[in-house]
């Protein structure tokens, strides 16, 4: 047997399962899908005392439509959130990114809010969160609160969530009108996480100027990054007039500490972030311009 | 604590058993069922040597601890032929079309192949590599496997 040893725990409401956390304190760690937390135990690189399974409970599984806004619950999988026709209506940059995730056999069991919880800083789900301004619900015997994306990533694989809290769900806002959105990344197999990748929407006017724009990158950082200066550049922009190669620049330039490792040194990961960055673009701008 | 009661379908048998917390699917088929046809290479869900269906799904069964299969129905590779030893479309194909070599990724390969061939029938053949990506081979080589796939696919 590889990982050591541990108690399990199966609550089956989310309230049941923030007391579960509150009596365990960090001792306890939250099981969803497993394909984050497995290989960490099976390689003994973490151990915990509890694991609390909330993979099974329905209420968590939900994916809907709330005021306005898609609701995912935070263990819904990432296979059904790929298959869901409701949110490839409400929030296309979901559905761009879900394919990228692992592997099929990967998405069968991974969750989204497990994958928002662990915060790989390569992760697509929490670009898309990052990029749509998502809120994430957290539960705890306190209470429940509702953390913005903006401050929700403190830190490589950390977040805002305190050790008793369990995630519910994420709310992603819609975007109406003439949108386009796209996801971009360079991986050096398919399946791997990326060295780094791009996550973008775009609204267009009657005029085809760029109206709201959302960009944000992945693996440049400790933690999914938001690339403000390309944003201004593009908000006010006909779409005939833009260079895009030259937003893509601009959302890489103020980016200091980007990670070197075997995959490739940070100069090179910028290069790349900037490429993806220009791609995923021209492809939302396609898309809207149809629209 | 102890150990937990399980009680799953495994190939079509229903059992019960106590396990620990700790111990994978894996493990629990190879050890507890004597199913050794599912294979552990890497055992943090890279290579795909491991693939049952759970439920259906097809899933690394190194990252699935046995007491989360509880009440489903899992297929290994030992049930994925008739009851009379017939081959499955796919089992069939990989012998024609040398799919396999030394056979160490092939039971990760054909269950995941069922299941892709189930959801889709009639594959592009991206959609065939896409697929199979999740699955390491360190001998035959691609080619072979992607025509057993081709294969089944063309034969289904
Ligand atoms: C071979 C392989 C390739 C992969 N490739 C990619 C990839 O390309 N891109 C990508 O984004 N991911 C990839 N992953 C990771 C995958 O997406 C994971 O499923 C995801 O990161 C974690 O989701 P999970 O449901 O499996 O969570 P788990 O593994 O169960 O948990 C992960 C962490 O989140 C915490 N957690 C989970 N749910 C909650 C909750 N509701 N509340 C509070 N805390 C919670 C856990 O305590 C744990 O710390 C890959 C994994 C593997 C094995
Ligand atoms: S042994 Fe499970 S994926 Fe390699
Ligand atoms: S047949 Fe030997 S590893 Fe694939």
């Amino acid at each position: 047997m590889k990982p050591s040893r541990f108690d399990y725990h199966r609550p089956t409401s989310p309230a049941e399962a923030a007391e579960v956390l509150a009596e365990l304190g960090d001792t306890a760690r939250v099981l969803a899908g497993g394909q984050s937390l497995l290989p960490m135990l099976n390689l003994r690189l973490a151990y915990f005392d509890h694991l609390v399974d909330v993979g099974r409970i329905e209420e968590l599984r939900r994916i809907e439509q709330r005021e306005g806004a898609l609701w995912l619950g935070a263990a819904a999988v990432d296979a059904a959130v790929e298959r869901s026709e409701l949110v490839r209506d409400a929030v296309p940059l979901l559905a761009e990114a879900s394919p990228l995730v692992g592997h099929f056999q990967i998405r069968n069991r991974g969750t989204v809010g497990g994958s928002i919880a662990h915060a790989d800083p390569a992760a697509e789900y929490p670009a898309v969160a990052l990029a749509l301004d998502a809120e994430m619900v957290a539960l705890s015997v306190r209470g429940e609160r509702t953390i913005p994306a903006a401050s929700f990533f403190t830190g490589h694989w950390s977040t805002a969530l305190e050790p008793d809290e369990l995630l519910v769900g994420v709310s992603f806002p819609r975007w109406a009108g003439r949108c386009g959105f796209a996801v971009r990344e360079m991986a050096r197999r398919h399946g791997d996480f990326a060295v780094a990748g791009a996550a973008v929407g775009v609204q267009l006017d009657d005029a085809s100027r760029v109206q709201r724009a959302a960009v944000a990158l992945f693996g440049m950082g400790a933690t999914p990054r938001r690339a403000g200066p390309a944003e201004a550049a593009l908000v006010g922009a006909g779409t005939g007039e833009l260079d895009l190669a030259e937003v893509g620049r601009l959302a890489v330039d103020g980016m200091d500490d980007v990670p070197a490792d075997l995959h490739g040194s940070s100069g090179y990961r910028r290069r790349v972030g900037a490429v993806m960055v220009e791609r995923a673009l021209g492809a939302a701008i396609e898309e809207a311009s149809r629209g | 604590m102890g150990e937990v009661e399980i009680s799953l379908s495994v190939n079509g048998h229903a059992r019960t058993d106590a396990v620990e917390p700790r111990l994978t699917l894996a493990d629990y088929l190879r050890e507890r069922c004597q199913l050794t046809g599912t294979h552990l290479g890497c055992e943090h869900g890279v290579c795909g040597a491991c693939t049952v269906l759970v439920d259906g799904a097809a899933v690394r069964s190194c990252l699935v601890l046995a007491v989360q299969a509880d009440g489903a129905e899992v297929t290994t590779i030992e049930g994925i032929a008739a009851p009379d030893g017939t081959l499955s479309p796919v089992q069939a194909a990989f012998r024609e079309c040398h799919g396999l070599q030394c056979g160490f990724c092939t039971p990760g390969f054909v269950v995941s192949a069922t299941a892709l061939l189930r959801d889709n029938p009639d594959p592009t053949d991206d959609e065939l590599r896409v697929g199979l990506a999740g699955n390491l081979c360190r001998c035959t080589g691609y080619q072979g496997i992607l025509a057993a796939v081709r294969r089944a696919a063309e034969a289904g």
